[in-house]
């Protein structure tokens, strides 16, 4: 009997390959925006850490409550043994160190006057070659022009500024800022490479300098405002990194306004906040697709089984219970959706992969967002999507035909005859 | 003793306030192996005395014995199982599987009665080769004349050597010749099977071979007469 339903399924395309081909579109096209989304919510996290917020930020607790005003008179000193202490103590986390500072860049002519000028967000990291910072900020996939910086005095500019300011690679830059007193300070620097790191918000006007060369012009030897923590394989883990925020946070119980205080990604302003609701729209959306999927997969299996009225009514007539030929119906509903789910899956996540590989450009969408999100969202393929394709291209068609099915009970077999007839 | 009995078989229905009588208190009796018919208009009670006999449906009032069976007190699932071993059904439209072929479409009786694989295969071909189609294993009804699907659902309905089968107009779909082959191959497998066959037909065709012709007119017998 199985085999014949078999060969049933097999022979009748309108029984097999249209609900067959619609179980994989539906399941491929789940398991796609549910990577695409899980990518989304994963990339934005991840730029947020590693160029604002790290798995873990250590700042003093002065600079914590004045962040936005980025007070340099608050920043971190003694860095160099804070990080050896802290490698010592969590193996497992990348330290690297910051400045985040404002100011003006002036390109000089030839002579010496002002050719451009305009303002920046600067960034200092450990970007020299065995910097960890080079590495975290993704500079050398992030080159446009030129190269990174080798040496403390030069520095990397957003290609876009670099536009702007009509800079050429090798030009020389004057940045002007105020020090950690509040001094105006000077200090020239040559311009080696101008960068693109595919965020509206980074790309506009960010300036990207050794650590070691803005220390000394702000007055912050050994100093920073800030120390990041990443682990190592780049994957935030938020209870992870809160219970390591706790415990360093009870090790430095300091009140003053320069102990050092940590907070990971999640309890730093807005993240949480912005966290639970990009995950609450992310379960909303595939939520709400995964219904609506079902519906158009549900519908499939309820025509499926009400074109098949009259093979239906055939076999009650010769004698076929009705509780087995509703138990074949949901066999073969399975069957159609078990196989379209697998190989749905498998297509959803080969494009998943391949949009991992190469992203989305939403640049479009990104301008004057002032969002650590970037031009190019990446799907990211999870342990979920290789389920998540089987709650609709499994469920749906079985309750589709569970439903459907139910009609075999209600069939008057009296009516049979008559119905052959027509 | 008769294969089939009715006794004050009633059927009715309502129709608003009204009720229409489709069998009104019909007595009748077969015996193995007649070769009968129910003759009459459309709306005299042809389908519903096959729908009563076939157990497809209940009677109203009355009693319906099949086989020495009160089918009154059969459940639904019993009813199948009586239907599954002993009644074969030939329809007006053939109502073959369409995707299956000619063997396939005589074979799914036998497994429904979970016949094994060799068995199968020697009934269908006994079958195909009694209606002169052995020839025609693999081919599907799309690809058949009426007249061929109507004798694939023949052996569909011989297949498990029913004890009974019910043909509601059988030719009504097919042209004068073929009829004629219907006709002769039915009379044939109950001649040698000693198979009973139950026709409610109005065809003139039909009619000539009955050796039994049960007229019913509103529901009524009106005239139960034996060729000799």
């Amino acid at each position: 009997m199985i085999v014949f339903l078999l060969k049933g399924i097999v022979r009748d395309r309108a029984r097999s390959l249209l609900p067959f081909v619609t179980v994989i579109l539906g399941v491929s096209i789940t398991v796609f925006f549910y990577s695409y989304m899980q990518g989304a919510l994963t990339e934005t996290i991840d730029y947020s850490a590693r160029f604002s917020t790290g798995h873990l930020k250590i700042t003093t607790r002065g600079y914590e409550k004045e962040e936005a005003l980025r007070p340099l008179d608050l920043a971190i000193l003694n860095v160099s043994q804070m990080l050896s202490d802290l490698s010592a103590e969590y193996p497992n986390v990348i330290w690297d160190p910051r400045i985040q500072f404002g100011g003006i860049i002036d390109i000089p002519d030839s002579l010496g006057n002002t050719k451009a000028q305009g303002p920046i967000s600067g960034i200092a990291a450990d970007i020299l070659p065995s910097g960890s910072g080079r590495r975290i900020l993704n500079l050398e996939n992030g080159i446009v022009r030129g190269r990174a910086p080798l040496h403390p005095d030069e520095i990397l500019i957003t290609e876009r500024l670099a536009d702007r300011l009509k800079v050429s690679i090798g030009d020389t830059a004057t940045l002007v800022t105020t020090d950690m007193w509040g001094g105006i300070e000077f200090k020239n620097f040559i311009i080696v490479g101008t960068v693109n790191f595919g965020v509206d918000a980074l790309d506009r006007q960010t300036l990207i300098a050794d650590l070691s060369g803005v220390q000394g012009l702000l007055g912050l030897d050994d100093g920073a405002t800030e120390i990041m923590g990443f682990f190592k394989d780049f994957v935030y883990r938020d209870d992870i990194a809160r219970k390591i925020a706790q415990d360093f946070n009870k090790k430095h119980a300091g009140k003053d306004e320069l102990s050092p205080y940590m907070r990971a990604l999640s309890q730093q302003p807005g993240m949480e906040d912005y966290l639970s609701y990009v995950e609450s729209w992310l379960w909303i959306f595939v939520a709400l697709f995964i219904f609506v999927m079902s519906i158009v997969l549900w519908n499939a299996g309820l025509l499926g089984t009400l074109r098949r009225y009259y093979e239906i009514g055939v076999r009650l007539a010769m004698g076929e219970d009705k509780v087995h030929i509703y138990m074949t119906l949901i066999g073969e509903s399975f069957l159609i959706g078990f196989w379209g789910s697998i190989i749905g899956t498998a297509i959803g996540i080969a494009i998943s992969y391949y949009v991992q590989m190469h992203g989305i450009n939403i640049g479009a969408f990104m301008k004057n967002s002032t969002m650590l999100l970037p031009y190019i969202v990446r799907a990211r393929v999870t342990p979920g999507s290789f389920c998540i394709g089987f709650v609709p291209g499994l469920m749906a068609p079985l309750i589709g035909t569970a439903l459907s099915g139910l009609a075999v009970f209600k069939r008057q077999t009296s009516n049979l005859i008559r119905e052959f007839a027509e | 003793m008769a294969i089939i009995e009715t006794k004050d078989l009633t059927k009715t229905y309502r129709m608003g306030h009204a009720t229409i009588y489709a069998l009104n208190r019909v007595t009748l009796s077969f015996e193995k192996g007649e070769f009968a018919g129910l003759i009459g208009p459309s709306g005299s009670g042809k389908t519903t005395f096959l729908n009563m006999v076939g157990l497809l449906d209940r009677p109203t009032d009355g009693h319906v014995s099949v086989m020495g069976r009160d089918t009154g007190e059969l459940s639904s699932k019993e009813a199948a199982l009586f239907r599954r071993l002993h009644i074969g059904f030939i329809f007006q439209t053939f109502n073959l599987f369409p995707h299956y072929t000619a063997f396939e479409n005589v074979e799914f009786p036998l497994l429904l009665l979970k016949f094994d694989a060799r068995t199968r295969k020697r009934m269908v071909m006994e079958a195909l080769e009694m209606v002169g189609l052995a020839d025609r294993t693999k081919s599907r009804p799309s690809e058949l004349s009426g007249g061929e699907c109507q004798r694939v659902a023949i052996a569909r309905a011989i297949v498990k050597r029913p004890d009974i089968v019910l043909a509601d107009e059988p030719t009504a779909n097919l042209d004068a010749e073929n009829s004629y082959n219907i006709l002769e191959i039915m009379v044939r497998i109950n001649r040698e099977l000693k198979t009973t066959f139950i026709f409610a037909t109005h065809d003139e065709k039909v009619i000539k071979y009955l050796k039994r012709k049960i007229t019913l007119n509103d529901g009524k017998v009106v005239d139960d007469v034996v060729v000799q």
